[in-house]
Parts: structure tokens; C-alpha cells; sequence
């Protein structure tokens, strides 16, 4: 039998394709990998029933798996978005982005573990445990899609679904030696997926090569009516090919960058600056004069977007419910014992921000920066083709090492919110290995490249040149997924 | 919980850094206006299905405890 664990996505569809391998076994070969889960990767894992319920159509990826996020609804699975609140849920339909899989011909290996409702850079924020580092077990898979980066760089999945807020899709596929793809905002429906800050929300491909993340954008991507705000990539999107990069430009936002930034990440960020030379691109410096208060501003906003989201799970219609004495006591002991300490933290700060007499000061004033970040990348991609940065100022940090202050923790995310911000797509591509400041492993460090809304195939084409030139070797990762 | 709050809340302050005259709120990144579709009815989900994940469905209704805890 052919080697499926050292197959890509699109290579194991090839297989099945060529007669090589059958859906059957590559089917049985994900469910055994799942089921030995050792990173605490999956809440759900299917059987062979269970995985192709969905499925009702084929195309070119037929046969090949997918892991899904808990945040997206899929009929009769459980659902969760990894809170107390909803343990049990089943929902009554699927998520657009999983239908079009199905419709792919695509089954589902299982549900990921995650940050509650998407809210965390570590996965510590699961009420059901933090996913683990395949490299490290003693280290965070970064998040919010932790667990759908763990399980792909642990051999657990050839491919996942996840979702990218803040950098929720980067941030975990530079931790755990993967590509993270984040598309345009209205790139692909978000229908069905579980709100946490709609203005920001969109799913994304977590990889193991760049091509992968190509071929799951070409699937996923597109218009739907259960959504008004998805539009699609006009053209399409087809399997990158370019082997330079002659004539393109990649600006580096050097303010941006000097803010608490480990040795190693540098070192393989200004690496990653020589081999885009190597390949003819042009390196420039440029300003983003307001991405410094990106995190600042993004803290204000999703949060009050989270805090209008969030006020559905009241016990009423779907979820728990954990208190009969009352109506008032009902939502109130419900929601105390639902969420959890972040869920909560960011509830109030919302709520706050969007009172009467704070609104302007706080929401008003994140808005209006927002639009000033905004401007700022419209102004750079005038100038440059892309923008580049590290994925994160770190490697994976220790399981504890930030959960006793929320700002800290909130710093992970210190380059990938202010793409988030513009609604630009940005993609994360591994570019070596590092060891954090004061010594450890050799673990994963994420390149960060941004381009103008809507140009995800220029974004693709240029990460598949600079990935074929740097090579990168996650083999050792793989190996860090069975229990 | 409430000092983290505050922390939180004094480096969302340094926001006010930010020269915002005349600058017009973003809520949207996406330039949509109107985006409508044909009026014409189609199938929700069943009342069944809809009820079927409510913690105390009856009657084909949700329902809630009184307002006022019972004397």
C-alpha cells in the first residue's frame, strides 16, 4: 500500500485517483490516526458511518478527510465551540464551509479542539483541556485553532478547517510547523459557523503545504445566499506553480516588528528576507504607522462584537441549562457556569465598551482606528505587493507560561490582528526552526505574508515559490501525534 | 477578575494616542450595500427540529421557568 502518511492532501487524492489507494483505506488510515490521538487534538472523532454522512457529491479531492473545528455547526454531530455551554448540542444543519467539503466528496475525520468560542492564542481557554504541541507536548499549539494545527502537524489529519479571528489560524500554524491560510473577509461563508467577532471571523485551511491550502481555498471559497457577506474570489482559485519571484516586492514593517521578538524568530525571519532575494523579489522597507494599536483596538472590538454574539446562550433554545429555579436566576446561573474565565473577561469588557456613556470613548474611538489601519495597508499596498512580518514574536510557549496575565497572552497575536483589522488575506508558511530566548527545543517558526483583499492566488503563488525554497522539514513533528 | 480588567482597560486607553479628526468608523471592510435575494418562500426547519435542541421543549414551545420564583 502506498505511504499515506507521507502523503499531502493532494497527493493521498491522487492516490485514490490513480487506483493506488482506494477511499476505504485512506478513510481507515485517518480514523486509526484520529483514534490515537496523544495531543487531545480531536473532542469528537468519526467512525466510517459517521464520516461520510455528510457526503453527497465528488470532485477532485474525493476521498481525502478533513478535521473540522468545533465552531462549525454540522447536522447530528456534536458541537460544542469547546464551552460547557453548549455540551450535547446537536446541531440541525451544517456550516456551508463543511457542506462544500461533502460536497467535494470530502469526509470528516472529527471535530478539533479549540480555544472556547475561538477566544485564546494558546488553546489553555478549551473547558475541555488544551491541545497539546506534536513537538513538545509541554508546549501550547498555539490557538485558537489549536487543536486542527496539532492534529495536522501530528500526523492526525492530512488537513483541517479552522477559523482566524485575531490570527487564529496563523498563530497555531506557525507554533506547530504547518500552513495557516486566512482569506479575504467574505471569501467564504461563515454561514453556520459559530460567531465570535462577525466583522472579523473567516475560515481558512490549516496545511501541511502550501498547494493544500490552495485546493481547500478553491473548494470553500464562493458565494451563498445563508450568508450576505461572502463574495467570493472572482476567477477562482487553481494550484500555485511559480518557481520566483521576479519583479514583486514584499515590504517589511520594521516599526512593527522591533516589540518583543525572540532572537531565533528573527534570525529565521531575516533568512526567509535573503532567500525572497535569492528568488528575484524585491525587499523594501515600509511604515504601518497606526499597526501598533492594533491589538489595542482589536481588543475593544471583538470583544463587543463577542458580547452581542454571546448573549444567544441563555438556556432557552439549544445548550444548557443550568438553573429552573427562575427566569432571572435561569440565565444568570446558566451563563456563570457555562462559560469560561475568558468567555466571561471578554463579555464585560464588550459590555462595557458599548455602554452608554463609553460607547464613543471606547468602540467609537477602536472603529476609527480601525479604519486609520486600514488605510494604512491600502497606503502599503500601493507601494508593495505584499507585506511581511514573523507569524508571532515567539515560538510555542511553555503550557502556563501566560495564562496569569491576559495582556501578555493577548501580545501573541501582535502581527497577525492587524491583517484581521484590514480584512487582507495572510498566509503563514513555516520558515525553520528556533529555539526560544533562554534556551529549549528547536521548534517551529511561522513567516507571515499579506496581500490586498482578493488576491489570494498572487498570495499563494508567492508562498509556494519561497516554500520550495526553504524546504522546510516537519517530519519530526508527525511523529509527535500518537499517544 | 477585576484588576485584569483594568489592566486591560489601561492599554486600551493608549487608543486616545491615535489622531482620529474627521476619521469615519469602520465596521465593515467588505464595500456591500443591499445584497438581496428573490422574495420568494422557501422550507425552514420543522418545528420539531427546531425544538429538538431546547433544554425543556412543550407543547411546541420553549419553555422557561415563571419570572418569579414560586412562594
Amino acid at each position: 500500500m502506498a505511504d499515506l502518511m507521507a502523503a499531502t492532501g493532494a497527493q493521498t487524492a491522487a492516490l485514490i485517483s490513480s487506483g493506488e489507494a482506494s477511499a476505504d483505506e485512506v478513510l481507515d488510515f485517518w480514523l486509526e490516526r484520529a483514534s490515537g490521538d496523544g495531543l487531545n487534538g480531536y473532542l469528537w472523532t468519526a467512525d466510517r458511518e459517521s464520516a461520510r454522512a455528510g457526503v453527497d457529491g465528488s470532485g477532485p479531492l474525493a476521498g481525502v478527510p478533513v478535521a473540522i473545528k468545533d465552531i462549525f455547526c454540522t447536522e447530528g454531530v456534536p458541537t460544542t465551540a469547546a464551552s460547557r455551554i453548549l455540551e450535547g448540542y446537536l446541531p440541525p444543519y451544517t456550516a456551508t464551509a463543511v457542506a462544500r467539503l461533502n460536497a467535494g466528496g470530502m469526509p470528516m475525520l472529527g471535530k478539533t479542539n479549540m480555544d472556547e468560542f475561538a477566544m485564546g492564542s494558546s488553546n489553555e481557554n478549551s473547558a475541555y483541556g488544551a491541545s497539546l504541541n506534536p513537538w513538545d507536548r509541554g508546549r501550547v499549539p498555539g490557538g485558537s485553532s489549536g487543536g486542527s494545527a496539532a492534529v495536522v502537524a501530528g500526523g492526525l489529519a492530512p488537513w483541517a478547517l479552522g477559523t482566524d479571528t485575531g490570527g487564529s489560524i496563523r498563530q497555531p500554524a506557525g507554533f506547530c510547523g504547518i500552513v495557516g491560510l486566512k482569506p479575504t473577509y467574505g471569501a467564504i461563508s461563515r454561514f453556520g459557523m459559530i460567531a465570535f467577532a462577525s466583522s472579523l471571523d473567516q475560515c481558512g485551511p490549516l496545511t501541511r503545504d502550501v498547494t493544500d491550502a490552495a485546493l481547500l481555498l478553491a473548494t470553500l471559497q464562493g458565494r451563498d445566499q445563508m450568508d450576505s457577506t461572502s463574495v467570493g474570489i472572482e476567477g477562482g482559485i487553481s494550484a500555485p506553480g511559480a518557481e520566483r519571484l521576479d519583479g514583486l516586492t514584499f515590504g517589511v514593517p520594521r516599526g512593527l516588528i522591533g516589540q518583543g521578538i525572540e532572537a531565533g524568530v528573527l534570525a529565521r525571519f531575516e533568512e526567509t528576507l535573503i532567500k525572497i532575494a535569492e528568488l528575484g523579489g524585491t525587499i523594501v522597507d515600509i511604515e504601518l504607522p497606526h499597526a501598533g494599536h492594533a491589538i489595542s483596538a482589536y481588543y475593544v472590538l471583538a470583544p463587543a462584537e463577542a458580547s452581542t454574539n454571546l448573549s444567544r446562550y441563555d438556556g432557552v433554545r439549544y445548550g444548557v441549562r443550568a438553573s429552573d429555579e427562575d427566569l432571572l436566576s435561569m440565565y444568570e446561573v446558566t451563563r456563570e457556569e457555562g462559560f469560561g474565565p475568558e468567555v466571561k473577561r471578554r463579555i464585560m469588557l464588550g459590555t462595557y465598551a458599548l455602554s452608554s456613556g463609553y460607547y464613543d470613548a471606547y468602540y467609537g474611538r477602536a472603529q476609527r482606528v480601525r479604519t486609520r489601519i486600514v488605510e494604512d495597508f491600502r497606503n502599503a499596498f500601493g507601494q508593495v505587493d505584499f507585506v511581511v512580518t514573523p507569524t508571532s514574536p515567539t515560538v510555542a510557549f511553555e503550557l502556563g507560561e501566560k495564562t496569569a496575565d491576559p495582556w501578555t497572552m493577548y501580545q501573541s497575536d501582535l502581527f497577525t490582528v492587524p491583517m484581521s483589522l484590514a480584512g487582507v488575506p495572510a498566509i503563514s508558511i513555516p520558515a525553520g526552526l528556533a529555539q526560544p530566548d533562554g534556551g529549549g527545543p528547536d521548534l517551529p517558526v511561522g513567516f507571515q505574508i499579506a496581500a490586498p483583499a482578493f488576491a489570494e492566488q498572487k498570495l499563494l503563488e508567492a508562498s509556494f515559490a519561497l516554500e520550495s525554497a526553504i524546504g522546510f522539514d516537519g517530519s519530526a513533528g508527525l511523529e509527535g501525534g500518537l499517544r | 477578575m477585576a484588576g485584569e480588567l483594568s489592566s486591560i482597560l489601561d492599554h486600551v486607553d493608549k487608543l486616545a494616542e491615535v489622531d482620529i479628526e474627521g476619521v469615519e468608523p469602520t465596521s465593515h471592510v467588505v464595500p456591500l450595500e443591499n445584497v438581496l435575494r428573490p422574495d420568494e418562500p422557501r422550507p425552514s426547519l420543522d418545528r420539531e427540529v427546531a425544538l429538538s435542541q431546547a433544554p425543556d421543549p412543550h407543547d411546541g414551545a420553549f419553555r422557561v421557568p415563571s419570572p418569579q420564583a414560586e412562594s
